[in-house]
């Protein structure tokens, strides 16, 4: 079995309208989600679609209204397991300011060991192993909040990676952050899927973090309704749209150019690839 | 209605040991009706800037002239600029506070000591300007997605009759279509209303899309100020100061280097499909 999977995922929100009438409302619907270890997996989905709800499945902060969810072959809804998930399963959110609770950077990466009672010389080391995966080994002493958003969602990540997980959770990590704020994380949180195996769970709007993925799936109103390798999933730029999505600008330039008739192929990824399908023609 | 910067150099902390220059010595006009982008990384000086332009905060040395007049004169009224320009926050759904749509849109006219009826007529223009369907109007804002209460939001500020509309990343945390649906009714308001725009974005394929103007910020200086083309050709010196110039550019200059004769001015996909196709010779 895969380290995280999911089988016939639902889950119901309970509102009380102005009368305490109950109101329910299925943000997940059925969802089969199984990744295996190492895989860097993205999650696609327009606002409101069951991205961030599914996400917080993943590590029991909520769990199943029916169906069930394994982590690392622990059932979510098996409470003496909590803690074990929480650990294995790391998450990053979408604010840096929400998430940091320590007045020194490196006091906030050693706050997770330290709550999983970790021995103190260790902590130091897990803290100083983080804060160099992460490149922010030069801010160890600084107080966060002097940090660029960037820096701030690295110092959140070292703080995961201090726990030693083995899976990586991060719901829009990069939705607040500016262009090169968005290269640092990006490029960290691929390095840890490629030098120590973590395996990544990515949850985005934009489309250009997606394509080095392994698989991606795009949820609507709850449900997985596309799933497939980066290639796979871009080719189908109407159906994307057609879920609020979009394609990197390279693919759509590539299809827009396949529809007035250039031989190009379906689902172009990258700068390199058009580039070489364009100048083949020439 | 144009702003005027003359000299424009603003500190924070003065005379304290955190003192520090965002704006250093920036001069800059905006004529009426200009949609202008501004860019920059994270700390750059950019929400500093806009906060000038209806006088949130005041220079410290250099003046702020609209329509010719000091902003920081004696007798100036303040207040009115307020109306005049526009300012819309980062994540403005979050100054949402009242029970209904309606009712919170219709804030803003009503501070301006505008009758009953004429706040409810504005607003409700204003409404139907960021094309939120009527059934909405009488919900609680907090009953919204992201994107309509962002709408609401703007339509907060638009009721105001501003004649400048300044944005700071209206489009953070929203889903691609919800992305485009804001900067179209944006660009359509600009076109209906005649009002000048000022957008604050991370985004250079929005900016590339949208503005006819680029204002680069980077350490509270401005390198650069033109059109999107002039700007995205220094695309070498842009990512030195942490942003990147649109995918399309790397792919243009590509290409070029590849020995096909294509255009690298072209910043938008649709100019480079006709570049693209004019070189194959189609």
């Amino acid at each position: 079995m895969g380290i995280v999977k999911t089988a016939k995922l639902i889950y119901d929100y309970i509102r009380y309208d102005e009368n305490e009438k109950e109101e329910t409302f299925r943000a997940i619907d059925g969802v089969d989600l199984e990744v295996e270890p190492g895989q860097f997996i993205a999650v696609l989905g327009h606002n409101g679609s069951g991205k961030s709800t599914l996400a917080k499945h993943l590590n029991a902060l909520l769990v199943p209204s029916e169906g069930t969810v394994w982590l690392d072959n622990m059932d979510t809804r098996d409470d003496s397991h909590i803690w074990d998930i929480r650990q294995e399963a790391g998450m990053v959110f979408q604010n840096p300011d929400n998430q940091i609770v320590a007045s020194v950077v490196e006091e906030d990466v050693g706050f997770g060991p330290e709550n999983l009672g970790v021995e103190t010389p260790e902590i130091w080391k897990r803290v100083a192993k983080s804060l160099e995966g992460v490149g922010m080994t030069a801010y160890r002493k600084h107080s966060p909040n002097k940090l660029s958003g960037g820096q701030k969602q690295r110092v959140a990540i070292a703080g995961v990676v201090a726990m030693q997980p083995k899976c990586i959770i991060l719901d829009e990590p990069t939705a607040m952050l500016d262009p090169n704020g968005r290269k640092e994380v990006l490029k960290v949180v691929h390095e840890l899927n490629r030098e120590e195996k973590v395996t990544v769970i990515l949850i985005t709007h934009y489309m250009e973090e997606v394509t080095d993925a392994d698989y991606v799936y795009v949820m609507d109103h709850g449900k997985v309704v596309m799933k497939g390798t980066p290639r796979e999933i871009f080719s189908q730029v109407e159906t994307l749209k057609a879920y609020r999505l979009d394609v990197p600008q390279v693919t759509l330039l590539a299809h827009e150019l396949k529809e007035s008739g250039v031989d190009v192929p379906d689902g172009v990824l990258t700068t390199g690839e058009l580039v070489d399908a364009l100048c083949r023609l020439n | 209605m144009s702003i005027e910067l003359r000299n424009v150099t603003y500190k924070y902390s003065t005379g304290t040991a955190y003192e520090m220059v965002a704006l250093d010595n920036i001069s800059l006009q905006i004529p009426d009706g200009q949609f202008i982008g501004i860019i920059g990384h994270t700390g750059s000086g950019k929400s500093t800037l806009i906060q000038h332009f209806n006088g949130l905060i005041r220079p410290t040395s250099g003046q702020v002239l609209f329509d010719g007049e000091d902003i920081w004169g004696e007798k100036y009224d303040r207040r009115h600029l307020r109306s005049q320009v526009g300012l819309v926050f980062q994540y403005p759904e979050h100054q949402l506070f009242e029970t209904d749509v309606l009712t919170d849109v219709c804030f803003g006219p009503k501070n301006l000591g505008c009758s009953e009826e004429e706040c409810k007529e504005r607003a409700l223009e204003a409404l139907h300007q960021v094309g939120l369907k009527e059934k909405y109007y009488h919900m609680s804002p907090f009953d919204l997605s992201g994107g309509q209460k962002r709408r609401v939001a703007i339509a907060g500020v638009l009721a105001m009759n501003p004649k400048m509309l300044v944005l700071d990343e209206p489009t953070a945390g929203l889903d691609p279509k919800g992305r485009d649906d804001i900067l179209d009714k944006v660009k359509e308001l600009h076109e209906t209303r005649g009002i000048s725009i000022a957008i604050v974005s991370h985004s250079m394929e929005d900016m590339a899309k949208y503005v006819e103007r680029i204002i680069v910020m980077n350490h509270g200086h401005m390198p650069f100020d033109g059109t999107p083309r002039e700007v995205f050709s220094h695309y070498l010196e842009l990512e030195k100061i942490g942003l990147a110039a649109p995918q399309i550019t790397y792919i243009m200059h590509a290409l070029a280097e590849h020995g096909l004769a294509v255009n690298t001015e072209a910043t938008t996909v649709s100019e480079a499909k006709e570049s693209i196709l004019k070189a194959l010779g189609r």
